[in-house]
């Protein structure tokens, strides 16, 4: 494969340049460049399906400098990823096939941890396992947070405005950063923040420097390189606690979240957490069936009968508590009383520990992530998704909610008859906090290697986009497959944002040659072409 | 060292010339090989350690609720051979070096393959070794 417009003999010339500024061996062709696959894409083996031409792998940000001189030479479109391990966005395959992907995994520096200031800079291509091994291996008193699957890269993940699920703000990734370094299309290398000052000292801990803050650009879109980023950490804390709170009816929904958002805007509930209803979520059986095929969903009164019947409260949502053990026991017992506004509201203990922790105990945890320990065992619980034809990836369709129980309760209708109507196994989504102020309403879709069943699956997904949209429920991410459709949404005043984003573009990067059509943002020579 | 680590440090402990499993691994304990095993067994035991034991490893029994001890690939293996052949890979008496080469370049069910940025040839040739190692014993002694 040989990038589209580019000559056999250019891509030759440019390979050679690569070779030359990196070492052969770290330039990939033939089935080395097949490895780039995105192994869950929802195109596996069509014609639509987004392939690298060849890949190159830095060292160093010199490195990065002379490749992206290279590819201005030649016109040759470059796509950056940083552990490649963005499987269900569109993993380290390319969203322009035939470009050749820049991948950063060898820069996988800890370039400084500061246990007294609390922070990290790192290069891209360090995982979670890495840093957070980095800093247990040296007793620092410090906590990473860690996304579900711990293979991935900091900065990669926070780029895509991934999230974990320890206390806010270090759960929010691209909020936690301070300081990024960015290697631009011409080859300059920029440093936001106090980093623009030669010598500051605070680079990673005042995040604006001087004049705009320019951060927020280099998220989502394809206008530099990022080469070196710094995150904010926790200090571990003394201890932590969980508790749950569950509610009897269908409609306690819109108390629940009302309470839950005050404490959260208030600071005194600041952990991840999820709302899941042991009606919704739990096993089907015909009756709930009946109740969901009614075009309003079922009414409330309905499924208060349903609930009661099966002995089960409708919905619950477990609470995680962080820091000094005296004020964890008191912010407990200060929530369940504001719950207790809620008839006949219940609560449970969960879990405590007290840090940190012994190898023996970290083995027996099962919800690690919660405590910022990285673990892969997400894998697990999608097996759980396996049928005919046998599942091979999924896909996250992930719409943005307010704190709302209505909006909780009409999203739910909504995706549930879109589910139906796409003839895709129903599901309902899990409601969870990982940004501010907002949740995420999280369906997987499974993926596989029948075309059929993909097509299937991509018609209800893009359709899920739109209805989303139509209610003012945008998505904030999305597999590389579908970030024209879901940038097309963001449409106010005829795309005004969009097209601002161009004008970044053309600016910054005149030529094309960064991540072509990521989230949407082509090249003006590929505006039309698109993929 | 709990005060500031500064770059040169950093770099000293994690030179380009150190192994890439030794850099970057998705475990969250330090790998570690057997003495016992030749230098080749020996580097694919931690380059185990450090890409595929955290979904191929033994579970731990009475883990709390959640998904973090639990490991995808056992679970797999588990649910296909249903106990007719051994579900954690370092159990096997069958693989072959080959085999093993495969479903790490082509990935299997929603295990994706990995690229030599990932693991090289080389970590995985060790790799390979390592869990063709009782095979290589069981036909020794046939």
């Amino acid at each position: 494969m040989t990038p589209p417009g580019v000559s056999d003999g250019d891509f030759a010339r440019a390979l050679g340049a690569f070779r030359e500024a990196v070492g052969a061996q770290w330039v990939f062709t033939g089935e080395d460049a097949d490895l780039y696959r995105d192994a869950y894409s929802p195109l596996w083996g069509e014609p639509g399906e987004r392939r690298a031409s060849a890949a190159v792998a830095p060292d160093r940000v010199e490195q990065v400098q002379q490749i992206v001189r290279i590819a201005s030479t030649y016109r040759i479109p470059l796509y950056t990823i940083s552990t490649g391990r963005n499987l269900a966005y569109g993993g380290s395959a390319p969203v322009y096939s035939g470009s050749v992907v820049l991948d950063l995994k060898r820069m996988n520096r800890i370039l400084e941890v500061s246990e007294r200031n609390a922070y990290a800079l790192v290069e891209p291509g360090v995982s979670y396992f890495d840093l957070y091994r980095y800093i247990r291996e040296r007793n620092l008193k410090l906590w990473i947070d860690t996304p579900d699957p711990g293979w991935g890269s900091p900065v990669g993940n926070a780029l895509d405005h991934g999230a974990g699920y320890t206390p806010l703000p270090f759960r929010d990734h691209f909020d936690a950063h301070c300081g990024m370094e960015v290697v631009l299309a011409s080859g300059e290398i920029v440093r936001t923040g106090m980093g623009a000052l030669p010598g500051a000292r605070t680079w990673q801990q005042f995040k604006y420097g001087i004049g705009p803050y320019l951060d927020g650009i280099f998220s989502q879109s394809n206008f530099g390189v990022v080469t070196k980023m710094g995150f904010w950490l926790y200090p571990q804390p003394e201890a932590f606690r969980a508790g749950t709170v569950r509610v009897p009816r269908h409609d306690d929904i819109i108390a629940l979240v009302d309470i839950l958002a005050n404490l959260m805007y208030s600071g005194i509930v600041n952990c991840h957490l999820g709302i899941a209803s042991p009606i919704f979520n739990g096993p089907p059986d015909a009756e709930r069936d009946a109740l969901i095929a009614r075009p309003d969903g079922g009414g409330a009164a309905d499924w208060d009968r349903y609930a009661a019947a099966r002995g089960r409260h409708f919905w619950e949502t477990e609470l995680h508590f962080y820091g000094p053990a005296k004020l964890l026991d008191a912010q407990w017992s200060y929530v369940k009383e504001r719950f207790a506004a809620i008839p006949a509201a219940r609560f449970s203990d969960g879990p405590s520990y007290r840090f940190p922790l012994s190898d023996d105990e970290i083995a027996k945890i099962g919800d690690r992530v919660s405590l910022g320990i990285p673990s892969l065992g997400i894998y697990a619980g999608l097996l759980a998704g396996s049928g005919e034809p046998p599942t091979t990836g999924h896909m996250d369709f992930s719409p943005i909610l307010p704190m709302s129980g209505e909006a909780i309760l009409e999203a739910h209708r909504v995706f549930t008859h879109a589910l139906r109507a796409g003839d895709i196994a129903p599901q309902y989504g899990v409601v969870q906090s990982f940004h501010w102020r907002s949740f995420i309403l999280f369906y997987g879709f499974p993926v596989t290697h029948d075309a059929e069943t993909n097509r299937k699956v991509r018609a209800t997904y893009a359709r899920m986009i739109e209805l989303a949209a139509q209610h003012g429920w945008g998505v904030y991410r999305t597999h590389a497959a579908f970030q024209d459709t879901a940038v097309e949404t963001y449409s106010f005043d005829d795309h005004a944002l969009h097209r601002l984003h161009e004008t970044l573009k053309d600016a910054i990067d005149p030529m094309g040659i960064l991540s072509a059509g990521r989230y949407g943002i082509w090249p003006e020579h590929l505006r039309e072409k698109k993929a | 060292m709990k005060a500031a680590l500064c770059v040169a440090a950093a770099v000293a402990v994690l030179g380009p010339s150190v192994p890439l499993a030794q850099l970057s691994s998705w475990t969250i304990f330090t790998p570690l090989a057997q003495a016992s095993f030749p230098p080749l067994v020996r580097r694919g035991e931690v380059a185990y350690q450090a890409r595929c034991q955290l979904c191929h490893g033994r579970e731990v029994a009475h883990a709390t609720l959640g998904y973090g001890g639990r490991m995808a690939g056992t679970e797999a293996l588990q649910a296909k051979y249903r106990g007719s052949k051994p579900a954690v890979l370092e159990d096997r008496t069958d693989l072959t070096a080959a085999m093993v080469k495969y479903y790490v370049r082509h990935g299997v069910g929603i295990m994706p393959f990995l690229r030599k940025t990932e693991l090289s040839d080389a970590d995985l040739d060790a790799i390979a070794a390592y869990l063709s190692r009782n095979r290589t014993r069981v036909h020794e002694q046939e």
